[in-house]
């Protein structure tokens, strides 16, 4: 594994703690070790009581699981999070411009940049959007990008989720825990607060109301309490103070969209849905599913409700389109891109194809439409055997898949059943575009408990920690 | 608010009612157990409960013999069985966390506590040696959810449901708790209980004598349950008289400062339907106006005549009717 990062001793070696990690490490040492013990399962006990829980899909289908939560908060300086913040604007600002042009002009192909087949053989490309016009031109109202740090601590995006990102809901509650926890750490800290974000999106979400609408009715729609993220999606919607509906609850007549209550039909005007695409209309996509509202997309195309996000983004967060992200920010901002890209092999390519499979066991190979730590290779923590088997899966099917270098992850120290060490973490900020973009300072940051491990995601045994934005 | 929160909240409350009761129903039970009496009749005890919650014909295709320590075990733990206490604690808590964004974060934990206790209490062979201390325990995490919800949550819609939930729970199951001993009682001293009842207004003094010491069992059957129902102290304040059937009937009837009596659960039924009324609920309100008042103004001598068990039976269906019209008139129809 090469050498990574250390958020808190910028260089392991001699171990010199880095300047806004000195008062928490002083903090820390005061600490009886009893101490920390008792917090550590008073936090575990309140997260089960509140139910802060998510289900995992597949072995134990059904239960609910806690996200192990690590008590070492993560620390980013002011300067650090000025530049986040604004190449975060940056990159989600061109990403709905993207999807704006590629559902109307396609300007972008038209120069060149992209080729026409990556857009339009991409199963994320949705053809009833063609030509549609949504409030503001905004898609991707909700973004949740995973920035990482590697190298000497550059920061790297890793990937648009401009879907349904979640995990917004664990960075509030983390906070709060810490808060309950210890107290007297935000007396030495100034940590910029964060409460603020469920005002911020529904303002957000009333922004991007139809036209015609003065005062919109929001609602939070879920596939219902056995999904993943359910906890979040109720959590949402009460902290807005919003419904939250399932497809059942809603309704289609003359193209408007309505929610069944004890008082009879009430309008809908602005959904922000957590279901996918092919979930929310059984009539215009996947017939199978009662998950939907039959007829939703009718509305939605006559422009009388506004879904959040809008249909069509995973067209623009897909691992294909990915590596075109900065060429995307020069073409449409004529701006330079203020925060790196991984370099990405794009196995489409022959001369990308040959480099991959002559250097499998030093890179990560993902899916191009894989999620969620699925089904990718972690070449140097990988056996002969997996190896192999990905290279019979790229040999057959290579336009399937992207590979990157193995980034050394920064780390941060994280408990774990030996004490104290140091894990891999990675960065979700969640930006809001409406009339305007706008995020809290930080985001969830995801940890790789298992020693070595660069898989953080929550599906496969990563944990969370709390993110602090010093203010100056 | 959306029909399906309703629904959630609705049956939320009558979850958690019931898992109350049958702690109560299963209390008074454990407790009558303990007096002096026949294995044939401590048998004819438990099978009345079964038969009252309509449980029999299930709990005989899974034992050959009763016993009492598996008649508990099914009523608490079974989790096949959709009535037992765990299975109903389970229910109100999966409604509770389908509705958590409308619930206060105080009312869900409440709920999710539970749960997470239950399990817990129910490990082991806790239940056996003291069930009678389960079954507090069961009772005062209804009564601490039923004081969270009044002390936390907004006094709106989301609330009137769930107290239509509760108090129609607790009148289905407050005169089943009554009717008990109408299944449990043999057929010859079924006719001396009718007879009692009927003929105490002329020759009350009569009756008693001729029947000295089953009135002395009588007696501890019915303080029994009076306590299963809270009611033991409050009967004595009341009527400031010996326990007799008649002012049992009485107390658990048609008292509305009785709180568990079914004129009183009728009072915050018809209240709170008609704070939610709507466009198409009037029929609705009037069955349910209609119920309270006969409540109102019925004398137990009239229901005694009519025959206790009969006018329960009577009940029952009509508690169960008024359900389902609520059902489909606000929530989500059960046949739907």
């Amino acid at each position: 594994m090469p050498k990574f990062f250390d958020e808190m001793y910028a260089e392991s070696a001699s171990g010199k703690v880095r300047g806004h990690y000195r008062e928490f490490e002083a903090w820390l040492a005061e600490q009886a070790p009893e101490t920390i013990a008792h917090k550590r399962a008073e936090a575990d006990l309140i997260f089960r009581r509140v139910g802060i829980t998510f289900a995992v899909y597949g072995n134990d289908a059904g239960t609910e699981r806690l996200i192990p939560f690590d008590i070492i908060p993560r620390v980013i300086t002011a300067a650090e999070w000025h530049k986040l913040e604004a190449g975060l604007a940056q990159r989600v600002r061109t990403l709905n411009m993207f999807i704006h042009d590629i559902y109307h002009e396609q300007r972008i192909i038209e120069a060149g940049v992209i080729p026409p087949e990556q857009i339009f053989k991409n199963a994320q490309y949705r053809p009833e959007m063609q030509g549609i016009s949504v409030a503001s031109d905004i898609y991707a109202h909700i973004a949740g990008v995973d920035i990482v740090r590697a190298g000497v601590g550059e920061f790297y995006v890793l990937e648009d989720n401009l879907r349904v990102p979640s995990g917004v809901s664990y960075m509030l509650e983390n906070r709060k825990m810490m808060m309950r926890l210890f107290p007297e750490l935000f007396a030495r800290y100034r940590v910029a607060p964060v409460a603020h974000y469920p005002d911020m999106l529904l303002d957000n979400l009333r922004s991007v109301a139809p036209a015609a609408v003065t005062d919109p009715t929001v609602v939070v729609m879920t596939p219902g309490m056995y999904n993943s993220a359910y906890f979040e999606h109720a959590f949402l919607a009460q902290q807005m103070g919003v419904e939250l509906v399932e497809g059942q609850d809603l309704f289609v007549e003359d193209n408007a969209v309505y929610m069944r209550t004890t008082r009879g039909p009430k309008r809908v005007d602005v959904i922000y849905r957590r279901i996918d695409d092919d979930f929310l209309d059984p009539l215009a996509f996947r017939p199978d599913s009662s998950l939907g509202v039959p007829g939703l997309l009718s509305a939605y195309r006559a422009g009388m409700v506004t879904l959040t996000n809008a249909i069509g983004t995973g067209v623009a967060d897909d691992k294909s389109i990915y590596p075109f992200v900065p060429d995307m920010i020069k073409f449409y901002l004529s701006e330079e891109p203020i925060l790196n890209n991984v370099p990405t092999y794009q196995c489409r390519k022959k001369e990308d194809l040959a480099y991959t499979l002559a250097n499998l066991p030093a890179l990560v190979v993902k899916e191009v439409h894989g999620a969620g730590g699925y089904g990718m290779l972690v070449g140097p923590a990988s056996t002969k055997a997996e190896i192999e088997d990905f290279r019979q899966r790229l040999t057959a099917k290579p336009e399937g898949y992207i590979a990157q270098p193995t980034l050394a992850l920064s780390a941060c120290p994280t408990y774990v059943d030996a004490g104290i060490a140091p894990r891999h973490i990675d960065l979700r900020p969640f930006v809001l575009s409406g009339k305007r973009i706008s995020m809290v300072p930080g985001g969830l940051t995801r940890v790789a408990l298992k020693e070595g491990s660069l898989v953080v995601n929550s599906s496969q045994g990563g944990g969370t920690k709390d993110t602090w934005i010093l203010e100056k | 608010m959306l029909s399906r929160t309703a629904d959630h909240l609705f049956w939320m409350a009558r979850y958690t009612e019931r898992a109350e009761n049958t702690a109560r129903l299963l209390d008074v039970n454990v407790q009558t157990a303990m007096l002096p009496q026949s294995a044939e009749s401590a048998e004819h005890g438990w099978r009345a409960m079964l038969s009252i919650c309509e449980l029999q014909p299930h709990f005989d295709d899974k034992f050959d013999v009763l016993t009492a320590k598996d008649v508990i075990d099914f009523m608490v733990r079974d989790p096949n069985n959709p009535s037992s206490i765990v299975s109903c604690l389970r229910a109100a808590r999966e409604n509770a966390r389908a509705v958590r964004g409308t619930l206060t974060t105080e009312v869900w934990e409440t709920h999710n506590a539970t749960w997470l206790e239950v399990q817990d209490r129910l490990r082991g062979s806790r239940l056996e040696y003291d069930p009678s201390q389960f079954f507090e325990w069961v009772k005062y995490r209804s009564h601490l959810s039923r004081g969270v919800t009044i002390g936390t949550m907004l006094i709106d819609e989301a609330l009137n449901f769930i107290r239509l939930g509760t108090f129609l729970e607790r009148a289905d199951n407050t005169a089943r708790l009554l009717d008990v001993k109408f299944h449990s009682v043999e057929p010859t001293s079924q006719s001396r209980f009718q007879s009692q009842s009927q003929s105490q207004s002329q020759s009350q003094s009569q009756a008693e004598g001729d029947a000295d010491s089953d009135a002395q069992v009588d007696f501890y059957y019915w303080a029994a349950m009076l306590r299963s129902v809270s009611g033991f102290e409050a009967y004595r304040k009341v009527y400031r008289n010996v326990i007799t059937p008649a002012r049992v009937a009485d107390f658990l009837i048609l008292r509305g400062d009785m709180p568990r009596s079914l004129l009183a659960c009728m009072e915050e039924v018809i209240a709170n339907l008609h704070k939610v009324g709507n466009e198409v609920s009037t029929d609705t309100e009037r069955f349910a106006g209609k119920l309270h008042a006969e409540l109102r103004f019925h004398r137990v001598d009239d229901i005694l005549r009519e025959g206790l068990h009969d006018y329960l039976t009577k009940f029952l269906e009509r508690i169960f009717e008024l359900g389902n019209r609520i059902s489909k008139d606000f929530l989500v129809p059960l046949t739907a």
